[in-house]
């Protein structure tokens, strides 16, 4: 846009007539809404810690079979459409839509194999060791309520994140809408990866039945 | 079409074998996680131990998958700092949490 101002950056940088970051609008809205929601999820983070902490039988329903294998699985499956996310903003950078909406659809089927198998994970949880969100057998009915509000908005997040990319996709198959807004939406994508790099070790393996 | 990629080239650091070295560095992290789950140590070094590795693996998607590395030191500064703040403020908390099992009826 403002190429010729932006080239020559003057000491009173902050002073308007500027682009101090030098990045587009969409982007920083992202990254501000990025940070609040970090802070959601800290918050939820610490609720649960809080709870384990100050609870001393505290269930580790966790099985290695199927549980940590499960997660672990998912970990992998997040990381690699994370992978495939930064290959879509590379391909539309180098201006070749098509190969960034084929990564954008590797990285769909990475999310929705993610929740695939998440919500077999709760299943198992909720039918083989009759945890509820309100109650479970040991007797600490605060820990179906915090990791079922804790991994549930982190699975909102993922399948926001489908229909997101699911209209960014399609929009690029169409020729419409630039390489930034792949951008925006793989910053997004990336978040919800990086919250789970925290869930996994903090709920999943600080939980394992050993 | 041809300068529009030349633009794509400079704007990012990172090319595609960086993102894949990048990839694998953080399944290696993940099955250390793992495996420390599963070595009988303290809860409270285990603890350590997982967060410090996910804070390693935050670090490395932040500046690579989401390109902050290649960004403004004036973007990083004015988002970072004040959340890694916010975050350690909400650690104020823990302390009352051990002693919650103290004042337990019967502990």
């Amino acid at each position: 846009m403002s190429s010729q101002a932006s080239a020559v950056i003057p000491a009173s940088l902050w002073e308007g007539g500027q682009s101090p970051y030098k990045t587009n609008s969409k982007k920083f809205g992202m990254w501000l809404f990025i940070i609040s929601d970090s802070l959601t999820f800290s918050a939820l983070l610490f609720a649960y810690t809080y709870c384990r902490v100050a609870t001393p039988n505290w269930p580790t329903p966790f099985h290695f079979s199927p549980s940590i294998i499960f997660s672990s699985i998912m970990t992998f499956c997040l990381l690699t459409s994370s992978l495939t996310m930064v290959m879509a903003v590379h391909s539309m950078n180098q201006g070749n839509r098509r190969a960034a909406a084929g990564w954008i659809l590797g990285t769909m089927a990475g999310g929705a194999a993610f929740v695939v198998l998440h919500l077999n994970e709760w299943l198992n949880l909720i039918r083989n060791e009759h945890i509820t969100a309100f109650s479970n057998e040991y007797g600490v009915p605060l820990f179906g309520g915090t990791f079922f509000s804790l991994t549930g908005l982190h699975m909102t997040h993922v399948v926001i994140g489908l229909v997101y990319l699911g209209i960014i996709c399609q929009a690029v198959m169409r020729g419409k809408f630039k390489a930034e807004d792949v951008e925006v939406a793989g910053l997004y994508w990336h978040f919800v990866d990086l919250v789970w790099m925290f869930i996994f070790p903090l709920v999943y393996l600080m939980s394992a039945k050993i | 079409m041809s300068t529009h990629s030349e633009v794509a080239v400079h704007e990012h650091g990172a090319s595609v074998p960086t993102f894949a070295k990048v990839w694998i560095v953080l399944l290696v992290l993940t099955g250390v996680e793992v495996f420390l789950a599963y070595e009988q140590v303290p809860t409270l070094i285990m603890l350590t131990a997982l967060v410090g590795l996910s804070v390693v693996k935050a670090a490395l998607i932040i500046a690579y998958f989401m390109h902050m590395k290649f960004e403004r030191l004036s973007l990083f500064l004015t988002l970072f700092p004040m959340m890694i703040f916010c975050i350690l403020l909400m650690l104020i908390f823990l302390g009352d949490a051990t002693r919650l099992i103290g004042m337990r009826p019967g502990a």
